[in-house]
């Protein structure tokens, strides 16, 4: 196998940069600016993600070399290696205009196997959302009208409320909404009619 | 040879394998000879799957027909952290489908990093009639509802452990599905939960079983009503409490402490959420005996932790917050001589500047203090080269070391070098690591010492770090130990990987996340290496729509005689074609 022949590497003569296989051999390295760890391999992952916009905008996609050290912290996914539940419980003192960091909510839907995480704070309005979750789900979730809830589907996405009552997502304004929800579900058949389904 | 080893009766030589429990030991009887393997595998009881990818339901059931007890693992540990994205895989279900036909007989399944569903939970309840035992640690996927039926069809359950999964809680009424008929509960662990379970059916299933000797209570548990329960079971050994904070009430606290002080046996103590200091005086007749003391959600201070930790001289395992501070890892370091496990956790990890004044000092007191700490979790802003260079000369005994400067590519604050001297002292004076995470600022060079010296490492996890694929080569072909290696943001590319294929098949799992492997090297990989899976994650649509130089986002390696897996999701490929696949038998149970 040809990889194999590579016993010695002479890896001084193609000594690997930090930029992507294939670039010119003259290219600045970036081995001991800070955070150049963190920037160079974030260049491929900061594409079209909506995951990305936790992280603050001193991490872009300029290809350029030559940046000086963003001002702000930037905050890296999974760093540092803290698990979930134990920032869970050290932020339940902190106020809660953390607005920062995404509203996370998690969303069922009757009858899937598993449930998904959405981040209400990427969406600016109902429609963007619902286009979300039609997308997430695979399912379409009918018009929606103040009068009769959701017309000509069998899905309707419903919301528990910091009360814990089980409401119909769109009754209230967007930023009442997205400060109130604590979870979403997707309601399915006989149980959907019951929450304003007209058939 | 072989007429020796035929001459033994079947049972003598089952009733000797009985004696030997160790999968690695029951392994090596297998291959001694073919009747022994068949023997052998008639009578093994405990399976451990370290990968539930690495061989298939089919054929675990094939090769041990008699089994009563499975642990399985699914996502890589990094999953912890999120690196993992939803939905990529750990399904137990088809395990479980395939277990009800073969091991009616099942006691218990213990799972890690698994997606369960509250269907999953039902098969278990209603199929194995003698169930005993379910672990559920790190999981995800399962409610309340699933709890309700192993609670309501588990007659024989010893064991119900919810370590840190997450479970979509959607009420507590669960528990009081426990049939007043059911007492033989041992071990109940729902610190996980947040709602709050029915208490007065709390209290019942406490009063009527007399072999409960493990309690985690979750959050919602007042503390008021923590002495009544303990009444009922002060026979404990372990006990969680819940939210430690009440009004603060001379006979709320006396009740308390007279109820804990009647548990003579307690030697684990975790729990510890929203802590009135005022209340900490209550535990204090435990101290004494403790063993275990877990008081990583507790946020108080130094002076409170001090007071504490300086009454118990037995405690072996310690885990706390950074608001110990040094002057706290000193005060342990005086008083608990028998500690062998310290985790020490940071309290303010996205903040810029140190809230605390906790230092590598701290760990220096503590290896110089406690001569038997084997076992090491510190999370820190600062270290330098010398403080690790004494900590490894003040305790050679390290097998498990992780470090973590919360700062990526921190230098020794007082040289400003990298850490690759410190680390190199790590691994050359503890010659039985077996764990180490580095952090701060590292080059090549450390990579070299862990190679050179790493001889009994096993699982080595890296981020930040390194300047060239030279640092995983000198990874992958000096430590002959190693079976998990986890990296992520390392530049570390194509060559490295592929000039050690080999080695790959020597370990469970390699990941490599946010570094620069090329697709083209993952499909180069996957094809020549048969029996690994090569797994691209990448959430930015296939691979083919870009370079064939363009670097993977997330890469997880690992060997397997099942073969590729079929239910991945959209955003992760096998690479290597199905065409070239040929299972091979490797005896890696």
């Amino acid at each position: 196998m040809a990889f194999e022949r590579d016993h010695d590497l002479n890896l001084e003569a193609t000594e690997l940069r930090l930029g992507l296989p294939g670039r010119a051999e003259d290219q600045p390295t970036e081995k001991n600016t800070p955070f150049s760890g963190v920037r160079g391999s974030k260049r491929a992952l900061n594409e079209d993600d909506s995951k990305t916009k936790d992280f603050s905008n001193a991490l872009d996609t300029k290809k350029s070399d030559q940046e000086s050290v963003p001002p702000t912290k930037a905050q890296v996914v999974g760093w540092p290696p803290v698990r979930s539940y134990r920032k869970n419980c050290l932020q339940a003192k902190k106020t809660e205009s953390d607005l920062a960091s995404g509203i996370y909510v998690k969303v069922s839907m009757d009858g899937a196997p598993y449930l998904r995480k959405m981040d209400l704070k990427v969406y600016n309005g109902y429609s963007e959302l619902l286009k979300a979750l039609e997308d997430m789900f695979k399912f379409k979730v009918g018009n929606y009208s103040e009068r009769e809830g959701y017309n000509g589907s069998e899905y309707v996405p419903t919301y528990e409320d910091k009360d814990g009552d089980w409401m119909l997502v769109g009754d209230v304004p967007w930023e009442m909404f997205i400060s109130s929800c604590k979870r979403l579900r997707i309601m399915k058949g006989s149980e959907a009619r019951g929450l304003g389904c007209a058939v | 040879m072989l007429r020796m080893a035929n001459s033994f009766p079947e049972e003598v030589l089952e009733h000797v394998f009985s004696f030997i429990q160790s999968d690695k030991d029951r392994n090596s009887i297998s291959m001694v000879c073919k009747s022994w393997y068949e023997i052998e595998r008639w009578c093994r009881r405990r399976i451990f799957v370290g990968n539930c990818y690495a061989v298939s339901p089919r054929m675990v059931i094939r090769r041990f027909p008699e089994v009563r007890s499975i642990e399985l693992k699914g996502k890589p540990h990094f999953a912890d952290f999120n690196l993992v994205p939803e939905g990529w895989g750990g399904y137990v279900q088809p395990w479980i489908v395939a277990m009800i036909g073969a091991y009616p007989l099942l006691e218990e399944i213990r799972l890690k990093r698994m997606v369960v569903t509250d269907d999953s939970l039902e098969l278990i309840a209603k199929s194995f009639k003698n169930f005993k035992v379910l672990v559920l640690s790190s999981c995800e996927g399962f409610s309340t509802d699933g709890l309700a039926a192993i609670a309501a069809n588990c007659r024989n359950l010893r064991e119900l452990d919810l370590r840190e999964s997450e479970v979509d809680d959607l009420s507590g009424h669960w528990l009081s599905h426990f049939p007043d008929t059911y007492t033989s509960l041992v071990s109940l662990n729902i610190a996980c939960l947040v709602s709050e379970v029915s208490f007065s059916a709390l209290e019942r299933l406490v009063g009527r079983c007399p072999n409960l000797r493990s309690l985690r209570l979750n959050r919602a548990v007042p503390l008021e009503r923590l002495a009544n329960l303990l009444r009922r079971a002060p026979q404990l050994v372990e006990l969680g409490t819940g939210a430690y904070s009440a009004e603060l009430r001379p006979d709320v606290f006396s009740n308390l402490a007279g109820a804990l002080s009647d548990c003579k046996e307690l030697k684990s103590l975790s729990g510890f959420w929203d802590v009135v200091p005022a209340y900490l005086p209550a535990v204090y007749s435990t101290c004494p005996g403790l063993t275990t003391l877990n008081l990583s959600y507790a946020t108080i201070q130094s002076p409170d932790l001090i007071k504490l930790v300086s009454q118990c001289q037995n405690l072996q395992c310690l885990w706390v917050l950074d608001y110990i501070e040094d002057v706290g890892l000193d005060a342990l370091a005086a008083s608990c001589k028998d500690l062998r496990e310290l985790r020490v956790f940071p309290s303010d990890p996205f903040g810029m500047e140190p809230n605390v004044a906790l230092t590598e000092q701290g760990l220096v007191s503590v290896s110089e203090g406690c001569p038997k700490l084997h076992s090491v979790l510190y999370f820190c802003r600062q270290m330098s080269n010398a403080a690790l260079l004494t900590i490894a000369r003040n305790q050679p005994n390290f097998t498990c070391f992780r470090l973590c400067i919360i700062e990526p590519h921190t230098p020794d604050y007082l040289t400003r070098q990298p850490l690759d001297v410190g680390f190199g002292a790590i691994v050359e004076h503890c010659k039985d690591l077996r764990r180490l995470s580095v952090s701060g600022l590292l080059t090549d060079r450390v990579f070299e010492y862990i190679g050179t010296h790493g001889k009994k490492l096993e699982m080595l996890s890296l981020a930040f770090a390194g300047d060239s694929d030279l640092g995983l080569h000198h990874v992958l072909s000096g430590c002959e130990n190693l079976r998990k290696l986890e990296i992520r943001d390392c530049p570390f590319g194509d060559k490295a990987l592929l000039a050690n294929a080999a080695k790959l098949e020597t370990m469970r799992s390699l990941w490599m996340s946010s570094c620069s492997v090329s697709y083209g090297a993952c499909k180069l990989l996957g094809q020549k290496m048969p029996r690994l899976n090569v797994e691209v994650i990448d959430e930015r649509g296939h691979p083919d729509t870009r370079p064939e130089s363009c670097p993977v986002e997330k890469l997880y390696i690992y060997r397997s005689v099942a073969g590729p897996r079929s239910d991945m999701p959209g955003f992760v490929w096998t690479m290597g074609g199905d065409s070239d696949f040929k299972p091979h038998k490797l005896n890696i149970i």
